[in-house]
């Protein structure tokens, strides 16, 4: 299942007001994160989730704190694997960089940020998993072995970072093995 | 018997501490005469802590207007006069307001909820651009977090305080202590301050030192919340890298102390006890004019 999700609009929708274009306040991000909870809770499978900050102005710590912080902790390793819940942000500048580094700081977390030419992992990662990441996001499906050889590691390794970056929701698993968040093989659109 | 409190000439963090020293041996209850009429100039941080100041009598109190017109035109401009005259009987000329002032980015304003902050951010942010970028030579790219500093400073009213309080921002050129124009930002509320806001987490243990110093120095410089979740605390720590970052100061008072994150340019005391009690929290942020270059 995909969704979109423009923030702005759902910003306006919470605060029953056209003017606003930022995301600040604690109870406002709270009030927004619950709608995309609710949107979350109808869907019965897998799903992808763009969380959209380009029509967003700015956002604060708090505001952070409660949209992406809390979502993310929400449904990281959250251990229903029909209803896994992966995101891919968009839209995401400067403007907004400096409160969202903060917050995937502070609780140890990551994500996936759609770029102009395709997608990063930002946040909390070591080096090892940032590694990994990319390789799938360059390979597409990958399963522990390609893995293993495209970073010259042990497969053991290699599964071990591709089931540590699925539990991070930073990889999605399929049947056919992993694909990267906003990569090759997860459409986006 | 009515007590009156004479304002100082000039207003600001450190004067205001005057006020509150006369106000420290009148009962809440007491009757009370602000006498503002020999004052030629005021900080937002003064402004605003006068409005507390109004806030936190049980008996209304009289509050007599600055005698020089220029001064009391001045004030009303700032929208002084609007919010004192719902919390202070007012006496002496009290101008009526024509036109906007040019060095207010944001006339005093109540906040008392979410989205109070929201209008304070959507107000502030294109003034503020042109301010920072124009004027004190401040990358515009420093707007956004200068946006986010007001809003920190602003929720600290609606989640911590338990009633409303003002906030204003005012550039201005600080020639006793600088020599160069500042952007200040003042957010004074009468509400609970940190150490009670902190004794309400629950569980909590005190400390033997246990204090209004140290209630400053657990929320300002640890960055601890009553709240025990751990996503908590990370606004005033946002406010502090801000502030860092373009060499300007913090400095926050509640109740009986007050603590300063203090840069190179300023002699003020990090950390002072034993104040004369005033009850809430008053914060001031100012940001100087870059010189050259940009953040440290």
């Amino acid at each position: 299942m995909m969704m979109h999700i423009d923030l702005s609009s759902m910003l306006r929708q919470t605060l029953s007001c056209e003017l606003y274009s930022n995301l600040v306040t604690r109870p406002t991000g709270a009030a927004v994160r619950s709608q995309i909870e609710a949107l979350l809770a109808d869907a019965r499978e897998r799903s992808l989730t763009i969380i959209d900050f380009s029509h967003v102005g700015m956002i604060d710590f708090s505001c952070a704190d409660e949209v992406v912080a809390k979502l993310l902790l929400r449904y990281v390793a959250a251990e229903r694997a029909d209803r896994e819940a992966y995101f891919l942000f968009r839209g995401v500048t400067d403007d907004h960089w400096d409160a969202i580094e903060t917050v995937l700081e502070r609780h140890g977390l990551a994500l996936v940020l759609e770029t102009d030419d395709g997608a990063r992992i930002v946040g909390m990662v070591n080096d090892g998993e940032r590694a990994a990441w990319e390789k799938v996001y360059e390979l597409g499906r990958t399963v522990p072995s390609d893995l293993a050889s495209a970073l010259g590691a042990e497969e053991r390794d290699a599964e071990a970072l591709l089931v540590g970056l699925h539990r991070r929701r930073l990889l999605m698993r399929t049947e056919d093995g992993y694909v990267a968040v906003g990569g090759d093989g997860v459409r986006h659109d | 018997m009515t007590s009156v409190i004479t304002v100082p000439p000039s207003l600001d963090d450190h004067s205001f501490e005057q006020v509150v020293e006369q106000l420290a041996s009148v009962p809440p209850d007491g009757k009370l005469v602000v006498d503002a009429r020999h004052t030629r100039w005021a900080s937002p941080y003064g402004l605003t802590a006068l409005l507390t100041l109004g806030q936190s009598r049980v008996e209304r109190a009289t509050f007599t207007a600055p005698d020089n017109e220029e001064t009391a035109s001045y004030w009303a401009r700032t929208g002084f006069f609007k919010h004192a005259d719902d919390l202070f009987d007012l006496h002496g000329s009290v101008p009526k307001v024509r036109g906007g002032e040019s060095s207010v980015l944001l006339e005093i304003t109540a906040v008392t909820k979410s989205e109070d902050v929201h209008d304070v951010v959507g107000r502030i942010q294109q003034k503020a651009q042109q301010i920072l970028s124009k004027e004190l030579n401040i990358d515009a790219k420093a707007t956004v977090g200068f946006a986010m500093t007001l809003s920190e400073v602003c929720q600290n009213i609606v989640e911590h305080a338990g009633r409303g309080g003002f906030v204003a921002v005012q550039t201005y050129t600080w020639r006793k202590r600088l020599g160069r124009r500042v952007v200040v930002i003042a957010v004074c509320d009468a509400g609970l301050g940190f150490r009670q806001s902190l004794e309400s987490a629950p569980g909590r243990v005190r400390s033997d030192r246990w204090d209004d110093a140290e209630a400053l120095e657990e929320a300002v410089v640890r960055g601890v919340s009553r709240f025990r979740d751990p996503g908590r605390g990370q606004g005033l720590a946002g406010v502090r890298r801000y502030v860092g970052r373009w060499d300007g100061k913090v400095s926050v008072r509640s109740g009986t102390a007050r603590i300063a994150i203090v840069p190179s340019w300023d002699d003020d005391v990090p950390l002072q006890e034993k104040l004369a009690p005033f009850p809430g929290s008053q914060v001031q942020v100012t940001i100087p004019e870059r010189v050259s270059g940009g953040p440290r």
